[in-house]
């Protein structure tokens, strides 16, 4: 029988060289006349392993990495395509920590199969959610995606199901499903990873979105700094809709839904639901005042589900298995799994999905290993550059929405990025305030001119020019930007700013820098 | 790509490009896209066409073309080299890197060696952030960058 080598297609996997890697497997496969094919799978999730190797055998898979091109042909004289042993071999990928202890639901298949084979997906438990919401009436598809009690992953939290009953309950000729696949935040990737490594998951839950809401019709909107991701959707829809799983007929119900893939133009701010909401209609990407809803008055004016990708993507799971499975992880009113993903300055980054309720300090030092430079760890940012920053002292907070927001910080898409001892805090501040003026869409003042303000009052501090009162006037311009912007962009800055401040206070303190000295 | 070309030539494959895709719902970032594929950037002589097929206004298109960091208004080098920013980069030394290939290159972000072979351009997240720093070259992702890596895409960029 022909043995299966799966090497990633995950964009993380190809930047640390996984095409290469399969050219010369394959090369090699070729010379030395082996019964052995190429699958180009997802990722696992496991970065520092990447580009990982794995072998399925009768007694599941066996993994290898991070594999280099040279690696190859000795991984082959030792015998790869029956799972040899070799220094490379990390053994049975299910044992391996890492993915052992998580709790998979959403990402049950990322890395496990091809991505754009739906024969592979259906086999692995694919297509079952969907099916059970073509039996059900869409207000009991509304009421178990509310009972399980979901919310909106992206980062504001809002209960998914409540937003469906809210479009589902309007009235308009013409509803749609939204996709916000702008993943844009620092320290994020987990769209990514979906799109890349399990579209159908994602084209799933929104055909059930549809049915759920009476939406005939669904876009997915990604940012433009994901080719890879945007050719494995665009791949997977077409896939899809040859099927009948997309179309005038969702799987033979006589209902109907469809979708697109569109691009974004490299903007941050598109990732705000009313902003994006412009942008797909072909408009510039400035933020709408709340109220209406989009719900009620979103694309084109009708009412629309705007949800994040993995809000969408966890939806099949909760069809298939039921709200009370879904319910049953989690803590508090933070309920299901998370995938977390772990960034920047640590030994063992890359995504974790787990129940809520792990601390900050098992996710930053037991899962992601401490840092990567080995030095002490200083300061991570949680939620991208809109998310605090938390010291040391703060690692005993619970991830959950509340246990974040109580310590001024947001959990966001659940981006964790590590910095260590090395990292200047101010610094940190002043990029907030300069990412900020640059994506800043212009609408409001506050994020507009405030977050100039912002910068040239950290540049001041650096100065040493006047510290106190320059740290009194950049505590009011982030309360001015807080309480006075429309959207989290102006809204959230003062996050990572404000928390650098209050942990971090020796780094705004600065020796004054004597310049007629120098 | 990134070839002059004459006026006419803009207008007649504008005017395909625009007839191909205004069936869209929201098809001005569509045709936008297209466009730049097609001509390496936006020709100024795309958008009285544009607003004309789409029935808007010249300045509401011009407004949207300006709007978003993609949108080019000269053509760029033969090769984008373009280097992630964000915080999991500069975690990593993603700063360092980014003055390096700076020095290498001979040139500051938003430009173009003089040679015409790379324009240097910053970009906030590729989503490589546990394999910072990160960038990408005409498409191509490349993640753990270090001096040695760092040299490497330059000389590649180069080519």
């Amino acid at each position: 029988m022909t043995t299966r080598i799966y090497i990633p297609r995950d964009a993380a996997a190809l930047a640390l060289g996984a095409d290469r890697v399969a050219k010369a497997l394959s090369t090699e496969i070729a010379a030395r006349k082996l019964d052995a094919t190429i699958v180009r799978n997802g990722s696992r999730g496991m970065h520092w392993l990447e580009p990982l190797v794995e072998i399925e055998t009768t007694e599941g898979r066996i993994a290898y990495g991070p594999v280099k091109p040279s690696d190859i042909a000795g991984l082959l004289d030792a015998g790869l395509v029956s799972g040899g042993n070799h220094p490379l071999c990390l053994g049975k990928t299910e044992d391996i920590p890492f993915l052992k202890n998580q709790t998979r639901l959403t990402f049950a298949r990322c890395g496990v199969i091809d991505p754009v084979s739906l024969e592979d997906y259906k086999a692995h438990g694919g297509l079952k959610g969907l099916r059970t919401a073509i039996a059900m009436v869409p207000a009991d598809v509304v009421k178990q995606v509310t009972d399980s009690g979901l919310r909106g992953r992206g980062g504001a939290g809002f209960p998914t199901g409540i937003k469906w009953k809210t479009v589902l309950d309007a009235a308009g000729p013409q509803k749609y499903i939204v996709c916000n696949a702008d993943e844009g935040d620092s320290g994020t990737f987990a769209d990514r990873m979906i799109m890349e490594g399990d579209p159908f998951v994602l084209i799933e839950g929104m055909a059930i979105a549809g049915l759920a809401t009476g939406a005939t019709k669904g876009y997915v909107y990604t940012r433009s700094e994901y080719p890879h991701a945007i050719a494995v959707m665009s791949e997977a829809v077409e896939v899809a809709r040859a099927v009948g799983v997309l179309g005038p007929s969702v799987l033979g119900s006589g209902k109907a839904f469809d979708m697109e893939i569109r691009t974004g133009a490299g903007a941050y701010v598109c990732g705000e639901e009313t902003a994006l909401l412009n942008s797909l209609e072909g408009k510039r990407g400035v933020v709408r005042a709340k109220p209406p809803l989009p719900a009620l008055q979103g694309f084109l004016g009708r009412p629309t589900v705007v949800n994040n990708v993995i809000s969408l993507a966890s939806v099949p799971i909760i069809m298939d298995k039921g709200a009370d499975y879904y319910r049953d992880f989690g803590m508090g009113r933070s309920r299901g799994t998370i995938p977390i993903q772990i960034a920047g300055n640590v030994r063992h980054g890359g995504l974790y999905e787990t129940a809520f309720g792990l601390t900050l300090g098992e996710i930053v030092d037991e899962i992601g290993g401490g840092t990567a430079s080995g030095r002490p760890v200083r300061a991570v940012q949680v939620g991208g550059p809109l998310g605090a920053y938390f010291p040391r002292a703060l690692f005993d907070t619970p991830f959950d929405y509340e246990a974040f927001a109580a310590k001024d910080g947001l959990i966001g898409h659940a981006g964790i990025t590590v910095f260590d001892d090395t990292v200047d805090m101010l610094k940190q501040a002043r990029f907030a305030m300069e990412f900020c003026a640059v994506e800043s869409c212009g609408k409001c003042t506050p994020c507009r001119i405030g977050s100039t303000r912002g910068v040239e009052t950290a540049d001041n501090i650096a100065r040493g020019i006047e510290p106190e009162k320059n740290r009194e006037l950049l505590t009011d311009l982030c309360n001015t930007m807080k309480f006075g912007s429309l959207c989290a962009l102006g809204g959230f800055t003062p996050y990572p700013v404000m928390s650098a401040m209050t942990h971090f206070p020796e780094d705004f303190s600065p020796a004054p820098i004597a310049e007629a000295a120098e | 790509m990134n070839v002059h070309v004459a006026g006419s030539d803009v207008e007649t494959r504008t005017l395909a490009i625009v007839g191909e895709l205004k069936r869209l719902e929201g098809p001005l970032l569509p045709i936008l896209h297209e466009i730049q594929a097609e001509f390496g950037y936006v020709p100024q002589e795309c958008l009285p066409v544009i607003a004309r097929e789409l029935n808007l206004s010249r300045a509401e298109v011009h407004g949207v073309v300006t709007f978003y960091h993609d949108y080019r208004d000269h053509p760029t080098g033969r090769h984008v080299l373009k280097l992630c920013r964000a915080e999991a980069c500069q975690s990593m030394g993603g700063d360092a890197v980014a003055e390096r290939i700076k020095a290498l290159l001979g040139i500051d972000f938003h430009q173009t060696t003089k040679d015409g072979a790379v324009t240097l351009e910053p970009v906030y997240c590729l989503g490589l952030c546990s394999c910072a720093p990160a960038a990408m070259l005409d498409g191509e992702v490349h993640g753990r960058i270090d001096p040695d890596l760092a040299q490497e895409l330059v000389a590649e960029a180069r080519r």
